[in-house]
């Protein structure tokens, strides 16, 4: 399959040359050029609202650019359409897979293009192209007739990249692919990556990880505010640079870590169990402390919050929070002083549809509610936070993630709780976003909050928490200071291989 | 922040305005080019204000049942025994009327039968009581609202033939008291009240709603749930007890239909108001209200019940079957919808 159209090396299979593009007064891409080998793995990275989405937009047909045009192959390349793009060779794999959950396997391969017989459908060449699409994974669990809805996010992701090479993919664009994997599943993706190159695609990586990019990528390209600011052969770029281009400003400290005062404990959680992934937790929060939590996507990390929370049923165990104790409801939660972000903002952290002052202030409203109060009050947090948006009466769909995040994150400050619970904080979003988040954490923990942060990016808990706990399938580890642990000890314990000494 | 960032931020901000005054008068707008072109079209006795009377008269029995349905479809439910509360609600009322003027003790004492206050008190209470049922059944059992309000369309529709034995409960005119006028031509000696009693209880009952919407907890913790429940359970909302209020005012609104219905009626009919639960769903949608919950408002379901009957009035007037209406009406409900969705998509 591969051999079926043979790029030559030397040359840039794809390139886009001085794409523009404007949306009313606002210029989303000026004059960007980019160019993709064959055989090349080229990183695009920027933060949220830097032009990414939109340029990958104008390569796979989704809009046309006012400028610029494109070469694929070295031949003009114009798609009109999104269907367009992927017969021409160009496949787009998004964050937010775009499978049908009830179909199978190789019905999800073949959509589009089942191979059929005056409109019979050849179930035989059905399966023959399905196997070999997903012969070179070599996945158990990639079976043709499987259940799409009932896989692994990671597995779902490789039918779709199988479905893109079934259809004769020759650039391949992977946006933001590892945002909700297993570690597991990102190392299987980079092999299959690195599978991909030798076969000779061209492949753009979209992320907002700087060590994935510096893993997997042959070459760099940052853009910032719709334009191309900088970019070069990753093994001669560092980290620092990249994240400096990104932001066009030095980051001196992207976590701050200011004096904390440790008061009194506010939560404790003793042999708690909860009725599927948690077995048993054990910790105590206190005042003026960030308490993380590392570990594996599934070890129960959110059950845990949510069991505290109250939005999980708990089987065994104590909860207190402040002079409460007992499991209790969200409702009792807020009233109690704790408060918490989602770890999904879309599905259960934000409201979309409703308005950033609703978002904001739902779980403390008076009952006679105020626009007007709504308002000035939720400006103000606007104002903490940098969230980016006209007012607030501006409907938080219309947001980018990152601000969107910052919403979430709003809606306890408005609260004014005293313990705060926050899964994934920082998923999928900006770096200046992040630097953000972390920015306000540091000062709630100095005003003497107390902050409990599930997070899977360890760097991040290094740098914002003050003790780190590690869970690893349901079982929640000692806490340790933060000086007492690495990287390397963390993950040895997320991945059950040493219970540490 | 730079002088750039702040005329991007002062276009956003006139541009929105600009969008949420074509938001909130775009319903009103069709409203009046359906209007103006009936005014056009048709005889000129569609433009007398004999006929703009009427029509208000002729809208509030939807309209008062559509307040009820704006908080449930907002609320991301939907109440399809809308129908058969209404002529629940009619055959308590007459019931209650007719026993108590028959029955000995209230009679003997000189009452002449029940106060008219009661019975209507507890023919929109039956109502209330419905929804209350279909609520309570909702969040309890976990069953999607589209199939509990279904089964209560049966069950609903169904006691209220029961009372009535399978027919019509009459009233003597004594016992109707003021209960046959609240939605009567406006009398020449009341002429500043300009529209009848029941028109006047609509727009009291469509501000109270409004505000109920737009300023109070619970109307704001109704468009949470609607949008987004699990965001709303997380914040602390009391889901079920919220939309158990919903339902429960769905209903009354519903029975407070009924009243309307039987003052219109003067008897009890347990055959009455089939179907009316689509007129209602309609008047919602067309006003812009969205099946998957989170929007609607009630300025719009007002616009949207009116738009109906100006057309049903429109088409009488001008003599046309009663087909070309229906044909008319459905034509309308996707077209708005259609328009409204369009609109949303260029917002985004």
């Amino acid at each position: 399959m591969a051999e079926r159209v043979e790029p030559e090396k030397t040359d840039f299979f794809l390139e886009m040359k001085g794409v523009s593009k404007r949306f009313g007064a606002t210029v989303a891409l000026e004059d960007v050029s980019i160019r993709v080998a064959a055989g090349e793995v080229l990183a695009l990275v920027g933060e949220n609202g830097a032009g990414k989405s939109t340029l990958m937009k104008v390569l796979s047909g989704a809009i046309l650019p006012d400028e610029g045009e494109m070469w694929l192959g070295g031949k003009p390349y114009k798609p009109a359409n999104p269907l367009d793009a992927r017969y021409a060779g160009v496949t787009m794999i998004y964050q937010e897979l775009s499978l049908a959950p009830h179909l199978s396997v190789e019905e999800n391969i073949v959509l589009g293009m089942e191979p059929a017989r005056i409109g019979i459908v050849q179930w035989k060449e059905v399966r023959r192209r399905a196997i070999e699409a997903i012969s070179q994974f070599e996945n158990p669990e990639l079976r043709p007739e499987a259940k799409v809805g009932k896989m692994s996010v990671g597995s779902q992701q490789l039918v779709e990249i199988a479905r893109a090479l079934a259809y004769g993919c020759q650039v391949l664009v992977l946006d933001e692919p590892t945002s909700s994997l297993t570690r597991e599943d990102v190392k299987r993706l980079f092999e299959i990556i690195s599978r991909l190159k030798k076969q000779g695609k061209a492949i753009i990586y979209i992320s907002h990880f700087i060590e994935e990019v510096k893993q997997v990528s042959d070459r760099v390209t940052v853009l910032r505010d719709g334009k191309v600011v900088g970019g070069g052969d990753t093994a001669a770029i560092n980290t620092e640079k990249i994240i400096t281009l990104m932001v066009g400003r030095q980051v001196e400290q992207l976590y701050p870590r200011s004096l904390r005062k440790v008061g009194e404990t506010v939560l404790e959680v003793e042999n708690l169990m909860g009725a599927d992934k948690l077995q048993t937790a054990s910790m105590a929060l206190r005042q003026g402390e960030v308490l993380g939590i590392a570990g594996l996507v599934g070890a129960g990390r959110t059950e845990l919050l949510r069991s505290i929370f109250g939005l999980d049923p708990v089987r065994t165990g104590k909860i207190r929070i402040g002079v409460y104790t007992g499991p209790s409801s969200p409702m009792r939660r807020w009233d109690q002083g704790a408060g918490m972000v989602s770890e999904d903002r879309k599905v259960e952290g934000l409201a979309l549809g409703l308005s950033i002052a609703d978002n904001m202030t739902l779980s403390r409203m008076p009952f006679i509610v105020r626009p007007a109060r709504q308002d000035s009050d939720c400006e103000a947090l606007i104002r903490q936070l940098s969230v980016r948006c006209r007012n607030p009466r501006q409907r938080v769909i219309d947001l980018s993630g990152g601000n969107q995040q910052k919403v979430a994150l709003a809606r306890l400050l408005h609260h004014k709780v005293d313990v705060l619970l926050l899964d994934e904080p920082t998923r999928g979003i900006d770096v200046g976003s992040k630097a953000q988040i972390y920015k306000v954490i540091d000062e709630l923990a100095c005003a003497g909050k107390a902050i409990l942060i599930v997070s899977s990016y360890l760097p991040e808990l290094l740098g914002i928490c003050d003790r780190i706990a590690v869970m690893c399938r349901g079982k929640l580890g000692p806490t340790r200071q933060i000086g007492e642990v690495n990287e390397h000890t963390l993950m040895l314990e997320a991945t059950g291989q040493e219970t540490g000494t | 922040m730079s002088e750039e960032q702040f005329k991007v931020k002062a276009a956003g901000e006139t541009n929105s305005n600009w969008r949420r005054w074509l938001n909130t008068l775009g319903p009103l707008l069709a409203l009046l080019l359906v209007y103006m072109i009936f005014a056009a079209i048709a005889p000129a006795s569609f433009r007398t204000t004999r006929n703009l009377e009427m029509i208000g008269r002729q809208t509030t029995i939807v309209a008062i049942a559509a307040l009820g349905m704006t908080l449930v479809i907002i609320a991301g439910g939907i109440d399809l025994s809308v129908g058969s509360v209404v002529a629940l609600s009619t055959v308590v009322i007459a019931w209650l009327l007719q026993k108590s003027g028959m029955s000995g003790v209230l009679a003997n004492m000189g009452c002449g039968g029940l106060s008219p206050w009661i019975a209507a008190m507890m023919g929109v209470g039956a109502g209330a009581f419905c929804g209350f049922v279909s609520g309570a059944l909702i969040t309890r059992l976990k069953v999607l609202p589209f199939i509990v309000t279904l089964g209560m369309m049966l069950v609903v529709r169904g006691a209220a033939k029961g009372i009535g034995r399978e027919q019509k409960i009459d009233i003597e005119p004594g016992l109707l008291k003021w209960l046959d006028e609240l939605l009567a031509s406006v009398p020449k000696e009341h002429s500043w009240m300009l529209v009848p009693v029941g028109v006047w209880i609509l727009i009291i009952l469509a501000v109270v709603t409004a505000g109920l919407l737009r300023y109070t907890r619970l109307g704001r913790h109704i468009f949470a749930i609607g949008s987004n429940e699990q965001t709303a359970r997380l914040c602390g909302v009391a889901v079920e007890r919220v939309k158990l209020s919903v339902y429960t005012l769905g209903g009354l609104f519903a029975g407070l239909a009924g009243l309307m219905q039987f003052s219109r009626l003067t008897v009890g009919d347990p055959t009455v108001a089939v179907g009316l639960e689509l007129d209602v769903i309609a008047a919602v949608v067309i006003g812009g209200g969205s099946l998957s919950g989170g929007e609607g408002s009630v300025l719009g379901t007002m616009v949207g019940a009116l738009i109906m009957t100006v057309i049903a009035s429109g088409c009488t007037q001008m003599g046309m079957p009663n087909w070309v209406q229906e044909i008319i009406t459905g034509a309308i409900i996707v077209v708005a919808v259609a328009l409204d969705r369009l609109r949303h998509r260029r917002s985004v």
